[in-house]
């Protein structure tokens, strides 16, 4: 058997609605009704309505049980052919860039020419859920027979019973809300509050830099009143987030704020792939394409490692597989999901020790030019509806590249619950 | 948007009411949908001795189906969908008396919604003073019996200077059919063009790509609406804050949705890149994104000023500068319809600015004209009057009245009615139509 060929998926487009902060202007909007309406906002910029294509595959964080077909029931509510197929992936906060990559291997392999990635998040319209205790009651009172049966069994339920589960943004195997786990990697790397707060500046004036310059005008469609993402501070300063207090660590070494971590965010994004001859077919741009990707996780439950870190682990493979260092990007997208997630990995990767030992190289991976990090803002300043951000990362990053013309490659790095990690190469 | 006052005085009650106390009392207009006859009835055509025009009219008439009765029919016969006029032969005065020999007898036939098309030469043409003021006379009989007209008649007058003959049909047929439902009282001059051979009746932009600024709401969503169902893909332009709204009117219609501030410095060089990469080029342009920022003009600052001027003519020009400098982006026969105002013509109080923007669209299109000619294209201005929109929605319910019945037809356009008459201006068939104005306005008071 000779080795299929492949060919490498052509990023065409994206589209994501604006970021909201939880509890606001998406408040009454479903995980379905937002990823519907950015699915719909694609299909108008791309001219797609009535159109199949190969496979749309995107999926949520949080997720109610009536979601278990989350995408398939928003291409049925979106303008896209009802014949287009479609399935949910769920890989924390490596579900957006996950998808993009399921869906460009199988244009790689030729098993489809066209595709739809993305991911969507709410933390407004989030599950709740009834306890354990009360839901054994209910499924023995819907399994009774008689009425009796019914009876007996509700009389079994308890006041304590009535309380729901509220979902945590919490480990389940560690019971520590993930800033936390940020906070005890942050003091391991020791990285400062200072340096945290300036990532944080930058990716706010960034964010604002690009809305001002337009550069979302083919990126992003407006949604409910929102036109730019809610949690975007323009005018954000060192002063200013100098004057919030930690919420995340203890005591002195404490220095994650609600200013350089980011908030419970709303929204949805995703993303246009096809083959390069699907794209000259339909006459639309190739941005940029999908070179290659690598997943990681780490065992930060017993092995030390701290819970955000696995895309340090995931970045040497695939540098390795394609012959490439660090230093050869021209663009760099890190996923701020804390300020310090992003200096601990970076700092990890300028660190000879932690390269030898734990990465089992030769030497540090080195530094990069900070002035090519993020240039468009990233997830501190956008907001992080944990499986809208790969999405939004690859959609930005392919016109980034493009627009820098031809040849130019960029990385991106997203850390993911659970100990997890996606990294991946694009190139314009 | 409902007229609670045309439905009311098209009830039982209503209606008598409204006779009793000798108000006006307007009426339901004919629109067009695709598979309407030309008229809903037959038609009579009157002239003079030397008219010329016969042939070309009869075979408008003649493709659509439509009867052609004899001027002298029996006067219970049916009622008349439409009279025209071939007036082209007159040349002294005394030619003149064809309106009570030959024309006021059919106009007394005409159903509702009616049509009354005059054709003539331009009175500029003219060999002797004598002919000059017989045509130019024309122009006043029409006016005044557009305000006659009762029932959503219209008349209206094409003028046809020699060698302009075969551009008649298309518009002959517009001012006809119910696309022109509130235009009333209107002069166009018609001029020479290569006219193509057919043209699909139904889908006459089938294959074109036609690109809509302000296409998220109001008159600008209508246009797109009327352009794509004559068969052209929309490339539907609006700032990107309205990207919602825009990309529901793009769905609706299968065109696409592109975000772009017209005023924008790169906004030239982005359209042409996006219809170039997209498209391969541009066969309409419809340039209908407008605003107004009202102010006496004692009160009025830079910016107000300055922003009315930036949108509403600075980007029109900006943008059909570009569109003409990229080589080959404008398709042979290309369409351009610059949307100006009714207040451009007429002014209007507190608003020097936007009427200066409208007017200066109007001396724009008339410039480019000889340009657009030289190339097989076309440049016209659309003038709305007072067109039911959202935005007139708002107005103080008294402006509003008196703002929608001070004009022959005694009501306010819809959005649709402004799209029609541009969707025509696009057709292949509206080639000999250039530099022209044409009003939208159901023959307003104001400016008239
Ligand atoms: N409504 C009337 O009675 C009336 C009468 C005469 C003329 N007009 C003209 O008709 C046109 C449409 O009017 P309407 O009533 O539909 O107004 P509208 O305000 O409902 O719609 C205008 C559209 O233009 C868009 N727009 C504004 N600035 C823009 C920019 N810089 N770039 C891109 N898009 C921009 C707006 O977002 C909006 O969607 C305007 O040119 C207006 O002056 C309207």
């Amino acid at each position: 058997m000779t080795a299929p060929r492949t060919r490498k998926a052509a990023i065409i487009g994206g589209n994501r609605i604006p970021f909201a902060r939880s509890n606001s202007a998406y408040a009454q909007a479903s995980n379905q009704d937002m990823l519907t309406s950015t699915l719909d906002g694609l299909v108008a910029r791309f001219g797609l309505q009535g159109q199949q294509v190969g496979e749309v595959v995107a999926g949520a964080v949080l997720k109610h049980s009536r979601d278990f077909n989350l995408t398939r029931e928003s291409v049925l509510g979106s303008r896209l052919s009802a014949a287009t197929p479609a399935y949910d992936v769920q890989q924390a906060c490596g579900t957006g860039l996950e998808a993009v990559v399921l869906v460009a291997n199988k244009i790689a392999l030729g098993q489809v020419d066209s595709g739809i990635a993305g991911g969507v998040d709410t933390t407004s319209d989030a599950p709740l859920a009834v306890n354990d205790d009360l839901r054994r009651v209910l499924v023995q009172v819907n399994a009774a027979k008689t009425l009796q049966q019914r009876l007996k069994a509700l009389s079994g339920i308890r006041p304590g019973q009535l309380v729901p589960d509220i979902p945590r943004n919490a480990e389940p195997r560690t019971g520590l809300a993930m800033g936390e786990h940020a906070a005890i990697t942050a003091a391991v790397w020791e990285i400062g509050r200072e340096e945290q707060d300036e990532l944080t500046v930058r990716s706010h004036h960034n964010l604002a830099a690009a809305y001002d310059r337009g550069f979302f005008d083919d990126l992003l469609t407006p949604y409910l009143g929102l036109t730019r993402d809610q949690n975007l501070r323009p005018d954000s300063s060192m002063e200013k987030l100098a004057r919030l207090s930690p919420v995340f660590g203890r005591g002195e070494g404490a220095t994650m704020t609600a200013g350089n971590s980011t908030p419970l965010t709303d929204g949805a994004s995703v993303v246009l792939l096809g083959s390069d001859e699907w794209a000259a077919a339909h006459d639309l741009p190739v941005l940029a394409h999908l070179v290659d990707a690598q997943t990681a996780a780490v065992d930060y439950v017993h092995g030390g490692e701290g819970l955000l870190m696995a895309p340090a682990y995931a970045l040497p493979v695939l540098l390795a597989r394609n012959g490439l260092t660090l230093q050869d990007f021209d663009l760099y997208e890190i996923h701020e999901a804390f300020a310090s997630t992003v200096l601990s990995t970076l700092k990890a990767w300028e660190d000879p020790a932690f390269c030898k030992e734990k990465l089992g190289l030769d030497g540090p991976l080195g530094p990069i030019d900070r002035s090519k990090l993020n240039v468009a803002g990233s997830s501190l300043a956008a907001g992080h509806p944990f499986a809208a951000t790969g999405g939004r990362i690859v959609a930005s990053l392919a016109k980034l590249l493009h627009q820098q013309g031809p040849g130019r490659r960029g990385l991106i790095s997203i850390c993911a619950a659970g100990g997890q990690g996606v990294v991946a190469i694009l190139e314009s | 948007m409902s007229d609670w006052y045309r439905d009311l005085a098209n009830s039982g009650v209503g209606a008598a009411l409204t006779r009793r106390l000798g108000l006006p009392r307007p009426a339901v207009l004919r629109r067009y949908t695709p598979g309407d006859p030309l008229l809903p009835g037959p038609v009579v055509v009157v002239g003079t001795a030397g008219g010329r025009l016969a042939d070309e009219v009869g075979a408008v008439l003649k493709e659509a189906g439509v009867t052609v009765l004899a001027a002298d029919a029996a006067a219970d016969a049916e009622r008349l969908g439409a009279v025209v006029l071939d007036a082209t032969g007159v040349s002294s005065p005394a030619d003149l008396a064809v309106a009570t020999t030959a024309l006021a007898p059919a106009v007394k036939r005409l159903r509702s919604s009616g049509r009354v098309v005059v054709l003539a030469d331009p009175a500029t043409d003219a060999a002797s003073p004598a002919q000059a003021a017989t045509r130019q006379a024309l122009d006043g009989l029409v006016r005044s019996l557009a305000k006659e007209l009762r029932s959503g008649s219209t008349a209206n007058l094409l003028l046809v200077p020699a060698g302009a003959d075969a551009s008649l049909a298309g518009p002959l047929r517009f001012f006809l059919s119910g696309r022109s439902a509130y235009v009333d009282g209107q002069v166009v001059t018609l001029s020479p063009a290569e006219l193509p051979a057919a043209e699909a009746a139904e889908r006459p932009l089938a294959g074109q790509v036609a690109v809509v600024t302000g296409a998220a709401r109001g008159i600008g969503a209508a246009i797109a609406r009327v352009l794509a169902r004559d068969g052209a893909h929309v490339v539907a332009v609006d700032v990107p804050a309205a990207g919602q709204a825009l990309a529901e009117v793009a769905n609706e219609i299968g065109g696409t949705a592109f975000g772009l501030d017209i005023t924008a410095g790169d906004a030239p060089a982005r359209l042409v890149e996006h219809l170039r990469e997209r498209h391969g080029g541009v066969d309409v342009v419809v340039h209908n994104a407008g605003i107004t920022r009202d102010k006496l003009l004692v009160n009025m600052d830079a910016a107000r000023w300055e922003s009315v001027i930036a949108v509403n003519l600075q980007a029109q020009l900006d943008l059909t500068t570009a569109l003409l400098a990229a080589d080959g982006l404008l398709r042979p026969g290309a369409r351009v319809v610059c949307v100006s105002s009714q207040s451009g013509i007429a002014g209007n109080r507190g608003q020097t600015n936007y009427a200066a923007s409208k007017a200066g669209i109007i001396g724009m299109v008339r410039a480019w004209a000889p340009e657009f000619t030289a190339r097989g294209a076309t440049i016209n201005a659309v003038a709305p009057g007072f067109i039911v929109t959202e935005m007139t929605a708002k107005m103080p319910m008294g402006t509003r009245e008196i703002g929608s019945r001070i004009n022959s037809l005694q009501q306010g356009g819809l959005p649709v009615d402004v799209a029609e008459t541009i969707a025509w201006l696009a057709q292949p068939g509206s080639a000999g139509v250039n530099g022209q104005v044409v009003r939208v306005c159901g023959q307003s008071m104001l400016g008239a």
